[in-house]
This record gives C-alpha cells, structure tokens and sequence, in this order.
C-alpha cells in the first residue's frame, strides 16, 4: 500500500519537476536547473517504478540499465558539437524504439483482451513509433553521411509513400475491429518501419531542422500514446510536453523557409533548385585576406553571418580568434543568426557558444536585420540561401518569399566561399554580384585564419 | 474504465497546452537544448519498460521490454549529460571584454 502511494506521488512530482525544467530552459541564466530539476523528476519516477508490485524480477532490467548506460555516456559525454543533429536524430530514434517495443509487448501480452479506444491508441503508438525509428536512423545516416545527404526522387514517389502508410492505416484498422488477428500486427509493424524510410529519402540536407524537428514531434506524440495504453498520466504529460516541443520547433523552421509541412516531407525541394539554377556568366570582385582585413580593421561594426559551411570546415574556433582581434581594437561585433542555419534547430548557437563566443553576440534574425544598414561590414562565412536577396524580389526564385537575413544593406559585404559554383542547394546567389560585396575565395578555416594573422600582424609592426 | 480515459484524455490536452505555453518562451538560442532535454524527459517511457521487463509475464514481452529499456536509458543518460554540457558553454561577456 506504501509503496502504491509512493510510485504515485513520485508520479506526480515527476510531472511537475518536467514542466518546471522546461520553463527553466527559457534563459541561459537559469536552464541549467532546468536541467538539475529533469534529472531529479526522472530519478524520482524511475525509483517509483521500481518498488511497483508487478515486477517479479530485477534481472532484466539492471541488463538494460546497464547497457543503455554504456550506450548513453558517450552519446552524452563525448559527442562533439558538430555532431550534435545526428546524436538527436539518432536519440529520437531510440525513443521511438522503446516505444514500439513496449507496444508490440503489450499487444501480444493482451491479444484479444483490450478494449477498442486501447487498440486504436496501440496502433497509434506503434505505427508512429516504428516510423519514427527508422525515419530518425535515415536522417542520422543522411546527417552523417553515411547516407547521401541530396534528396533522392523519382517519379510516383509520394503515391508510392502515401499509399504504403494508406495500407498500413487500413490494416490497423481492421485490427481495432478485429483486435484477434494478430498475424496482421507484424505487417502493420513492417509498412511502418518502411514508411519510416522512404519517408526521409527524398529529404535533403537543408531541409533536416524541419525533419528533426517533426520526428521529435512524432517521437513525443508515440510516448504519449504509450501513456494511454498502459494508462499512466506521468507518461502522457512527458509525451505531450515532448510532441508540442517539437510541434513549435517544427513550427517555427517551416515559417523560416516560407515552407508547409507538406511541401517539405512532399517537396521534392533539390529538384525544384536544380532546375532554377541558370548559369549566366556575370562579374564579380574578389579580394585577398591582406585587403580585407584592411577593411574589417578600420570598421566600426561587423556583422558575422555563420552558416552551415562554418560547421563543415570546422571554422568556429578559428571564428572566435577574429572576434577576438576586432573586439580588442573595439570594433562591435555580432553574430546574425538565421532560424534555419545549420542542420537542427539553434545549431549555430550550440557551436559558437562552444567556442567561447558570448551568448549575448548571438543576434536572432528580426533583431538583427534592422542593423545591417548601419553595419560597416557583413561577413557571411558559410551561409548561402539565408542571404540571398532574391528571395525578397525574384518571383521565379525557389526561395521567393523565404525570411532572409538583410545582410545585402551593409555598407560593405564580404563573403567567404570555396568557389563562385553553386552550393548544395544550385541557386545562384545575386549577393556575390553586388558592387560593394567582396567575394573571398578559401576554405573557411584557413581564411579566416590568414584574416585574424594579417590583423595581430599587423598589430605587432604597428 | 471510461473515467479513467477520459481523465487520460483530459491530461494530455492539459499538457498539450501547458507544453505549447512554456516552450514557445525558449529563447531561440537554446532550440537545441531544447530539443535535447525533452527528448530526456520523453525517455520516461523508461517506466513502461522497466515495468514490462521486469514482470516476466513472457519470452517475448521480456526481451522487448529490455530493449526498451536499454534504449529509454540511453536517452536518459545521453539527453541529461549533453544538455547540461551544452548549456554549461553559454556563458556571458567576461567583465572588461
């Protein structure tokens, strides 16, 4: 009996220690209680779960501890920065697991036996867990590169994809009506992990914050329904706070590329760029790191535009050297940071702040924008689409419409770039055209590099 | 059987909205702990596990519910240590800088 009050109350308290950190997340100043009260909810929870008089043996479950821990700690501890889209693509994807499994369990520990409103949750719980789990390994593959990360189309494909999850759907349904026939759960359980698959196929790079984003929504909805199945309020409430996180993250990125859900898991967005991408030869400026750092110097206020390209070359470091170098000859420096730049939600931030960066440098994109005609210089290092002016004027661009970061209103424009070809994305960028930019040709790591030694050269002779 | 669904669905609209209210207040500059923490949070799916490996009702809910386990704990583990790593780098301009 005490111990029935004590795995409810620990319940309780769990729930509300997850609100609180959530709430606490909302300011660097105090998230990191955020995260003290998250781990004692679950300490809490997890203790209350063991003292519950159904588990016969704790065998089973120190083997599961144990290897999750092993599993976890590196996952937690090690993984660099960098990497941190695919460790949560691939943390969503042991999520839904979890999820599936103990649905499939239930399924078959009650076959027949569970009432239909539990039967359609079931079927909720497992089709979006299963799909989860392997949507989430694509996208921790394309993320990695194990997988090529363009996206891959072909003709019929969201019929194909659609009518697949349709059938998946059907038979689930059929289920309810018939809980019974459980030789059909495991063809429920393949459409799923199928479904999950090429879902994500013709998903490109540029587009995962949105993806991470909704399989986080997914992987949180699936734990939700998991609470209604086994009919635990603590879980529903973890479930629900997990989905509408990643609903507004979601949410969030689309409206960052002017983008609806649907056009973005049915786009096929790289086609679309590809066939946009008309080469006219047209000039441009190039200059040397000695003559822009002559520039950058003699600035009163620099506006850096990191993106995506930053993180490959692993330029962020060197990054923190030249805020170093013009802040100390007081120059103002800040970081414009659009919504979708990099591979998940707030990337850039995560590897800024990594290198030693403030976080009040960390300038959000609506802020920002209304500085740049008073900025000296725009450094883009990395970033292409998200500075592209044609998205506020050229009707026939695929990016038409897409919020951009103003970075063409600065007094002088300077754009760190492999080569004048076309990135991933193939659109040209009218940015590099303009007569006050300078285009700087170099990996982003050595040039910034070159840019921070003219700059403490020049210092030392002086 | 049908109080208690309906207080089940009655949480889950609750938390729904209760989520959507706090979390719209994260500062941008933290989406990826964000996403981190919750998907910690989300890994108390770790109580339907533990329950379902340890009640050895069956060969099959066994070996499933440990898999679930192993792999509700590693989020946990994971999620709570990189989250608090990544928030520990968000610091504020030193004095004099």
């Amino acid at each position: 009996m005490i111990a029935t009050y004590f795995t409810q109350l620990s319940y309780i308290a769990a729930a509300a220690l997850f609100v609180l950190s959530l709430k606490w997340l909302s300011h660097p100043t105090t998230a990191r209680r955020g995260v003290r009260a998250g781990e004692i909810g679950m300490v809490l929870a997890i203790a209350g779960t063991l003292v519950l008089h159904e588990i016969v043996s704790y065998q089973w479950i120190v083997v599961g501890f144990v290897l999750g821990a092993i599993i976890g700690w590196p996952l937690g501890a090690y993984m660099p920065m960098t990497h941190v889209p695919q460790r949560t693509a691939l943390s969503h994807a042991f999520g839904a697991l979890a999820v599936a499994a103990v649905g499939t369990s239930e399924y078959y520990l009650h076959t027949g036996e569970l009432s239909t409103f539990t039967m359609a949750v079931l079927n909720v719980e497992v089709i979006l867990g299963f799909l989860t789990f392997t949507g989430s390994l694509m996208a921790a593959g394309k993320l990695q590169d194990w997988l090529p990360s363009r996206p891959i189309v072909y003709r019929g494909q969201n019929v194909v994809n659609l009518s697949l999850l349709a059938v998946a759907v059907g038979i689930a349904v059929y289920l309810v009506m018939h809980p019974g026939r459980s030789e059909l759960f495991p063809v429920v359980a393949a459409l799923s992990l199928l479904f999950g698959v090429l879902l994500i196929i013709p998903i490109g790079g540029a587009d995962m914050p949105t993806v991470i984003s909704l399989l986080n929504s997914y992987a949180g909805l699936s734990a939700a329904a998991m609470g209604f199945v086994l009919d635990n309020k603590l879980l529903i409430v973890a479930g629900a706070l997990d989905g509408s996180s990643g609903f507004i993250l979601s949410v969030i990125m689309c409206r960052a590329m002017n983008r609806s859900f649907t056009n973005v898991l049915f786009g096929g967005f790289g086609q679309v760029q590809m066939a946009a991408g008309t080469a006219v030869q047209r000039n441009y400026r190039s200059a040397t790191a000695e003559e822009a750092a002559a520039i950058l110097e003699t600035a009163g206020s620099v506006v850096i535009i990191p993106g995506y390209g930053m993180a490959v070359a692993q330029a962020q470091h060197k990054v923190r050297e030249l805020y170093d170098a013009l802040t100390r000859r007081g120059v103002e420096v800040k970081f414009a940071i659009h919504p979708v730049a990099g591979r998940m939600p707030g990337h850039m931030n995560v590897l800024l702040a990594e290198a030693d960066i403030p976080y009040d440098r960390l300038i959000e994109m609506e802020e920002i924008n209304p500085e740049f005609p008073r900025a000296d210089v725009a450094l883009v290092i990395g970033a292409n689409d998200v500075t592209n002016p044609a998205a506020r004027h050229d009707k026939a661009s695929p990016i038409y419409g897409m919020p951009i970061l103003d970075v063409d209103r600065a007094r002088t424009v300077m754009v760190i770039k492999r080569s004048m070809s076309p990135g991933f994305a193939g659109i040209d960028n009218e940015l590099y055209y303009m007569d006050r930019t300078m285009m700087l040709f170099g990996d982003a790591k050595h040039f910034v590099g070159e840019l921070v030694k003219e700059m403490t050269g020049a210092r030392v002779g002086a | 059987m049908t109080s208690n669904l309906e207080s089940a669905v009655f949480v889950f609209l609750l938390a729904t909205f209760l989520g959507l209210e706090v979390i719209r207040r994260v500062s941008p500059l933290l989406h990826t702990p964000l996403m981190s923490l919750t998907n910690a949070i989300s890994a108390i799916s770790l109580v339907g596990s533990i329950a379902i490996a340890g009640a050895e009702k069956s060969q099959l809910s066994t070996i499933l519910g440990t898999i679930a386990v192993i792999c509700s704990m590693a989020n946990v583990i994971g999620g709570f240590v990189i989250t608090d790593r990544m928030l520990k780098m968000f610091k504020k301009r030193e004095p004099g800088q």
